[in-house]
């Protein structure tokens, strides 16, 4: 049955800026949603606040609105749009609830809008857990036996039935939020009070525990003419108790027969029928039982999901776009499969591999956060790793995840540490695998690690593989062909090999390569070579053949970011896609190398080939090799995926590989602290005094002749990684301490820290030539928040011309100064009028995609070009990807404002004891994600922005306002602003008297300390805890009052409100309720933005 | 340290590998199958018999082995082709290793290889002879191991069913099979290397299956006077099945309900008088979609088959051998249009080219089975409706 006719135009809702539980993926299924719905013709009209996902690029859609998707704006965007359809399913729990309160409030039939890829009763059958666990008995299976609550009351009497431990899981919310697992009644009452308050509708599900089970989740697509197909198995390495997310998961499944991988073949087909997911895709989860094979259903998801993305790219199969397809009335056999060409979709993936995906957590950045593993998701992203065996697999994929120590360690074990291991690994951690390993290798049975992880025995015999195969390199008198070989085919690296040998890496590659042991390419063709491929998208293996084709023209290749970390995100992702997508259009043959499952870049079809590989030295000069005997290689992008690439250029350069843009040479000179203070002195320009120490002597010396507060981080970082404001020479000492990897490659960078200064971001191209100014953002908050977790504005709102001017010309200076040929993103910092630079990082930034949108101009495409030798003058006159006459730096008047806003996962981590890590914000980045605003005026496109964000900022309400001494005096016109406004002020001691004695009316209320007075009356705490306060405004003060800080601030986190820490961002908090109460919100498409932007340009130029 | 191995393909390739399994030689045509779970069902299924199995899911032997999933009395692949053995089996139900299993039963296999790489070879060429060579024979001169395996006779002419079948027949009582109740019909099956699990899925819906051997003639099977007749699956070629294609036809002069499940769908286009030929690299796996004509839905379905029947595509058809009336192909594989089932408009009989009993696969089209059953209930209607 061909697609429907009736449909004419759909709007598709995104899933927002990217948060723990719900990430790139998203940007990954709704690009290709978007491409299908383009090319059959529809109308296509989009919702995302995320600007920097590819899917809000606005040749994507017909009408793209970065606006946030909560269901008045989603509302006002029908109105005015007035589309066929909704397609929510592609867009995460986000999308999914925006459409069920879409429904429920009457728009949808209002507006005679359908809802496509999902039908609301199989939405709330897939994601009412009572109703589910009907679903699961009509289907002859079993689910968890279980309790829904909606009070603590019930929790309780619950627990009589079901004992300890229990699983608790908040009903609709993402990524396990709010989940927890309760071993006592304490436990109980803290998860289920969290639970209650994060679940929209007020419900959680308590369940026996089904903890050390084996788990298992099946991918699948049904078609409106009931054909359904598994996609793919996947199975969780590490068992039940640890969410899908934070596990290292293997594809297909691995220790399942045939009878029992048909059982839960059958489940699911029952399950998805039942439940009447009618067009699209759905995962759903098990449990079994490892000594008797019981079988659980845990749930199900009724949308496309994190690992329908991972499936994709495990398997070949465009999970997302054939479920749009779908949703436009195809059946499964009509649609092609884009690898064989000549096979249909109706059939399900053969894989001659495995996959082996990696969690990367970030507790480093929080570190009073409890590091267990439950089944709240913590990690932040995640590598995927492709061999022909599971050793191979593995390895990679913990090489791809980037981090020291993520690679098995195979030195010797102490066999008397053993018992340590054994008892560590009980608790899981992200050091659980190396605790196994470890412990393994000391001597642990598998028997014994079993019993301690329930971790499957045939995984834990292949960790001993591992380590045997490890004792033979290791007892190996030279570097043989045998030995060699052997390793390599299960996945050691030539620097595990050194190690092994005491060679150095270089060694062992030098003699292995001269022994011809060399990787071969395979294809993931989704029928295990049943079938010709036809899309080149390759993995390595230390295997005997080589599947690469000859390629005619030499090709570009582009290094991409690796797994999603914060500080590195899909920003990089971004500009990596963009690069590929404008030298595919310029005629090159582009080859993308990256090994995140989440990204657009890692979809098969958006190079023109695709190594799904870790973005090692080792791996990429393999990859660089085969591209050179299969064809030719032009040369490497290595500034536009963040730290990953850059920190390679050097040693690329060294192998003799090109590479494209900015040299390697001048990626160094901005790294180096004294070549970049001379680029600096020739441009008369100047930084913060600052100096390089290895040592803590030399630390303080620098201090004491700078002058605290210093700011202090270790070099060759990203996202602010250890980055501190030190103001005493006691804490310099402590950080000196701390940091423990201090060495002459390594040393600490120092800077004089500026107090009150307004800092400001610049990216910009260069060509040798001409400079092109992207944008200045000039940031809210004042220098010392890190530049990723703060907002943003851009054109500039307080810097006056002359100091913008000042900006463009340090800008040119520095880009000139450093040699610069792409990307340059600088941070200065304006203080008593003063312009520092505080530093020049010559890649892709990122807020490229956010300057990008904000002016549209696609500027990462600009500079792949510019790498392979486009001047800008041709960027403007003939590929028109610059506009023709000037630039983001001089905007005109009629210009929209765009706000960025971080989004923060402080809801996300616990401490020990069970309470929310502290929200406030550092010179170290903790983001994960960021939100656009945009508007005609400032004040309404900060309110959207914080709106994105999830923290709308209330238009009536309590405000509690209480602020260090040092903010006493700035915060009073304010506060009187939203007195006047209407709002009630809440305040405490300090704070209350210098309001009253401002003819500011508070309502008093008693400090954390005071506790709950004789009448009744709650603290602070106990008010935000109830939902009185509508918004927190708290700045941090030093010592004692520090502790009330952070108990109202984690109230604030715990109940979701608005929680603002710094006087610059409440000040536009209050200009933005105003706006909020004054005016009705418009929303704007950015293609709408783009004509007055370009009819204001057409102005200011004629 | 295992012995060496050598995988020698008719055409000279050769790769190399080590022993996994018993030790020495095996000889056969290599085929390869892409399912990723059910290698003791595929290594049990007598249609493999004098075939070498590669697999193309690099991991085998992860479940181990248990008596519960074999599909016939033993191993009947003539070697195995894996990448990466087990060393230790891991599940509940596991009894024993494969490797074991393989030694016990005298099953010459190769380990180490890159199965991938056969596959695409054997894709490309076609199926072809091959041998595996371990332990001494391994290190005979290439020459003449090479000889050895272009000596061995094609599978195409070969007859192998009467080989793979029981010798003795036996009856599958529903009773013993979940059924609670009287048996609803008897029928005869004629096993040319049929499956466990086929009879199971016949007793378990309430029908008694007479298994009887490949060389039963029509006046015996008559004798045990059932209410349909089925064709298992089987190894070897199906131009070499005239005494069977005899056996069908007369069941079907008789009027009585025929169902096929490969071989004897292969029997069914050959009785009806169509040809058969063999597939470049054949159907082996359990991912293979299929579309039933008559409700436009595709089945996910298991299969084996290197041999296909010649019957056109396009509506029902005069059958060649014009007493039978029209037939239709029912069933076509959507990967490439080759006959997966064949429906008789005016007789009652059908088949299918592809397993609806699994084991290993999917379980889509176990509603054959129903159908096979409600077609037997028409007839026997229609019958008794002739006989008032």
């Amino acid at each position: 049955m061909p697609k429907r006719e009736d449909l004419k135009s759909v709007l598709v809702i995104g899933s927002g800026p990217i948060v723990i539980g719900q990430a790139a993926e998203f940007d990954y299924s709704g690009t290709q949603a978007l491409r299908v719905l383009k090319e059959e013709g529809l109308r296509v009209i989009l919702v995302n606040s995320n600007p920097a996902t590819i899917m809000t690029d606005p040749e994507f859609a017909d009408a793209t609105y970065v606006e946030p998707i909560t269901p008045e704006v989603v509302e006002k965007i029908i109105a005015k749009e007035r589309p066929d359809a909704v397609l929510p399913t592609l867009g995460g729990q986000t999308a999914l609830n925006t459409a069920i309160a879409l429904d429920k409030n009457g728009v949808l039939a209002k507006y005679n809008v359908e809802l496509i890829g999902a039908n609301i009763a199989a939405i709330e059958l897939g994601e009412d857990r009572e109703k589910f666990k009907g679903v699961v008995e009509r289907c002859g299976a079993e689910s968890a036996r279980s309790h829904i609550i909606h009070t603590l009351d019930e929790a309780f009497a619950a627990a009589e039935d079901l004992g300890y431990p229990m699983v608790v899981r908040p009903s609709f919310t993402m990524g396990g939020l709010g989940s927890g697992l309760a071993y006592n009644p304490e436990d109980l009452e803290r998860i289920v009070g969290q639970g209650l308050q994060y679940s929209p509708t007020t419900e959680v599900l308590l369940e026996e525990s089904i903890l050390g089970w084996k788990e298992y989740e099946l991918e699948m697509m049904r078609d409106k003419n009931d054909n359904v197909v598994v996609v793919c198995s996947i199975e969780n390495f590490d068992p039940v108790g640890v969410h899908t997310g934070d596990s290292i998961t293997v594809a297909p499944a691995m220790t399942l027969t045939d009878r029992e991988y048909q059982n839960l073949r059958d489940i699911s087909i029952a399950v998805i029928r039942e439940v009447g997911v009618d067009t699209g895709g759905c995962n759903i989860q098990f449990a079994i039982e490892p000594d008797t094979g019981r079988v659980v259903v845990i749930e199900m998801n009724p949308r496309v999901s994190r690992s329908s993305a991972l499936a994709s790219k495990a398997t070949g199969f465009a999970i997302a776009k054939i479920a749009t397809k779908l949703s436009l009335g195809y059946t499964l056999d009509e649609i092609p499969n884009d690898i064989t060409q000549k096979t249909p979709a109706s059939f399900e993936p053969a894989l001659d591999y495995v996959v082996v995906k990696v969690p990367r957590f970030a507790f480093e950045k929080f570190p009073a956060a409890d590091p267990t593993l439950t089944t709240t998701m913590k990690s932040v992203g995640e590598a995927m790793a492709i061999g022909r065996n599971f050793t191979e697999a593995l390895q990679k994929a913990l090489r791809s995840l980037e981090q020291k120590g993520a690679s098995l360690d195979f030195s010797s074990v102490n066999a008397l540490d053993v018992p340590d291991l054994i008892e560590a690994a009980k608790r899981p951690t992200t050091d659980r695998l190396a605790q196994v390993q470890r412990a393994l290798l000391g001597g642990g049975t598998i028997e014994e690690l079993y019993a301690a992880t329930g971790i499957d025995p045939w995984y834990l015999d292949q960790l001993v593989l591992l380590n045997e195969v490890s004792a033979t390199i290791r007892k190996s008198t030279a570097l043989t062909p045998e030995m060699l070989k052997l390793a390599k085919r299960h996945g050691f690296s030539d620097a595990q090999i050194g190690a092994l040998t005491n060679n150095s890496e270089a060694v062992v590659r030098g003699v292995r390569q001269a022994l011809n042991i060399r990787p071969v390419y395979k294809t993931v063709d989704t029928c295990a070579a049943e079938f010709a491929a036809y899309t080149p998208y390759h993995y390595s293996s230390y295997d005997e053949e080589d599947e690469i084709a000859l390629h005619e023209k030499p090709s570009v290749i582009i290094l991409g970011s690796g797994p999603n970390r914060i500080g590195q995100g899909i920003e990089f992702d971004y500009s990596c896609v963009h690069a590929s997508m404008a030298l595919r259009k310029a005629g090159y043959e582009t080859v993308m190398v990256n090994c995140n499952p989440e990204t657009v870049s890692t979809d098969y079809d958006v190079s023109t080939r695709l190594y799904f590989e870790p973005l090692t030295l080792e791996d990429v000069l393999e990859i660089i090799a085969a591209e050179e005997r299969t064809g030719g290689v032009m040369g490497v992008f290595v500034q536009l995926g963040g730290q990953t690439p850059l920190k390679l250029a050097q040693e690329l350069a060294d192998a003799g590989v090109p590479i494209l843009g900015t040299s390697p040479e001048a990626i160094d000179l901005a790294e180096h602290r004294g070549m970049f203070s001379r680029v600096l002195d020739n441009a008369g320009l100047i930084a913060p005094k600052n100096g390089t120490a290895v040592s803590f002597n030399d630390a303080k010396k620098i201090a004491d002749e700078i002058g605290y507060p210093v700011l202090v981080r270790p070099s060759y970082v990203l996202g602010g990684r250890g980055m501190e404001i030190v103001y005493d020479e006691a804490n310099l000492s402590r950080y000196i301490k701390n940091a423990t990897e201090i060495t002459e490659a390594h040393p600490v960078l120092i800077d004089r820290f500026l107090e009150d200064a307004i800092e400001i971001d610049v990216d910009a191209l260069f060509d040798g030539k001409d400079m092109y100014l992207g944008g200045i953002m000039e940031h809210i908050e004042e220098a010392g928040i890190h530049s990723g977790d703060s907002a943003c504005v851009l054109p500039p709102i307080t810097l006056g011309k002359d100091v913008q001017e000042r900006v463009r010309k340090a800008t040119r200076a520095i880009a000139e100064g450093v040699g610069v040929r792409g990307l340059i993103n600088i941070q200065f910092a304006l203080a008593a009028d003063i312009l520092y630079v505080l530093e020049a990082n010559p890649r892709a930034s990122r807020t490229v995609p956010f300057v990008s949108k904000a002016t549209g101009v696609q500027m990462a495409k600009a500079a792949a070009l510019i790498g392979t030798g486009v001047s800008i003058a041709h960027l403007r006159s003939v590929h028109h990807i610059l506009p023709e006459v000037g630039d983001g730096g001089n905007l005109p008047d009629s210009a929209p404002v765009a706000v960025k806003e971080a989004v923060m996962p402080f809801a996300r981590f616990r401490t020990v004891e069970g309470h929310v890590v502290d929200s406030l914000l550092g010179p170290e980045m903790r983001s994960t994600g960021e939100v656009m605003g945009i508007d005609k005026h400032f004040d309404t496109a900060f309110a959207k922005s914080q709106a994105g964000a999830n923290n709308a900022l209330p238009i009536e309400g309590k405000i509690f306002v209480s602020v260090a001494n040092r903010d006493k005096r700035s915060i009073i016109m304010a506060v009187k602003r939203l007195s006047d406004l209407g709002y009630e002020i809440v305040s405490t001691g300090g704070t209350a008297d210098v309001l009253r004695r401002n003819g500011i009316e508070s309502t008093i209320v008693r400090k954390i300390g005071e506790g709950v007075s004789e009448t009744g009356e709650g603290t602070i705490v106990d008010l935000i805890n109830n939902g009185e306060i509508a918004m927190i405004f708290n700045t941090p003060s030093g010592g004692e009052a520090r502790g009330d800080g952070y108990e109202i601030r984690a109230a604030a986190v715990s109940t979701g409100k608005p929680c603002i820490t710094t006087v610059a961002e409440f000040n536009v908090a209050v200009q933005a309720m105003e706006a909020l109460r004054t005016y009705e919100w418009d929303v704007t498409s950015l293609q709408e933005h783009a004509k007055v932007l370009a009819a204001g340009l057409a102005e200011q130029n004629a | 340290m295992p012995a060496q191995a050598l995988l020698v393909l008719e055409d000279g390739r050769t790769f190399r590998g080590s022993s996994y399994g018993a030790q020495g030689t095996a000889l056969g045509e290599a085929v390869f199958t892409t399912g990723m779970t059910g290698y003791q069902e595929t290594l049990t299924d007598p249609s493999y018999a004098r075939q070498l199995i590669v697999q193309t899911a690099p991991h085998i032997g992860n479940t181990g082995v248990n008596l519960a999933d074999n599909e016939s009395a033993k191993i009947w692949a003539a070697g195995y082709v894996v990448r990466d053995a087990a060393r230790r089996p891991s599940n509940w139900r596991s009894e024993g290793t494969l490797d074991d299993e393989l030694t016990t039963q005298g099953v010459v296999g190769i380990q180490g290889v890159d199965t991938r790489a056969i596959t695409r070879h054997l894709r490309e060429r076609g199926t072809m002879k091959a041998g595996i060579f371990s332990g001494e024979s391994a290190a005979r001169p290439a020459a003449e191991l090479l000889a050895e395996v272009q000596a061995q006779p094609s599978m195409a002419g070969l007859r192998l069913a009467e080989e793979v079948s029981v010798k003795e027949a036996y009856v599958v009582e529903p009773a013993d099979h979940g059924w609670d109740g009287e048996p609803i019909f008897d029928i005869v099956a004629l096993d040319l290397g049929m499956k466990a699990m086929t009879p199971h899925r016949f007793a378990e819906r309430g029908v008694r299956v007479h298994v009887v051997p490949a060389t039963t003639s029509f006046d015996e099977a008559r004798g045990l006077n059932p209410d349909g007749v089925f064709i298992s699956n089987g190894p070897g070629d199906p131009a070499t099945a005239d005494r069977q294609v005899g056996f069908v036809r007369s069941f079907l002069d008789a009027g009585v309900p025929y169902f096929g499940i490969c071989f004897g769908n292969q029997i069914l286009g050959r009785a009806l008088g169509f040809g058969t030929y063999k597939l470049r690299y054949g159907h082996r796996g359990m991912n293979q979609p299929v579309m039933d004509r008559s409700t436009g839905k595709v089945e996910i379905t298991s299969q084996n088959h290197g041999f296909a029947v010649d019957a056109p595509l396009d509506g029902p058809t005069q059958a060649p051998e014009e007493r039978f009336g029209r037939v239709e192909v029912s069933h076509i594989s959507l990967n490439d249009q080759v006959v997966e089932g064949l429906s008789a408009l005016d007789i009652p009989a059908f088949s299918v080219q592809y397993h609806p009993e699994a084991a290993a696969g999917p379980h889509d089209a176990a509603y054959l089975f129903d159908r096979f059953i409600k077609l037997m209930t028409d007839y026997k209607t229609a019958q008794s409706q002739e006989n008032k």
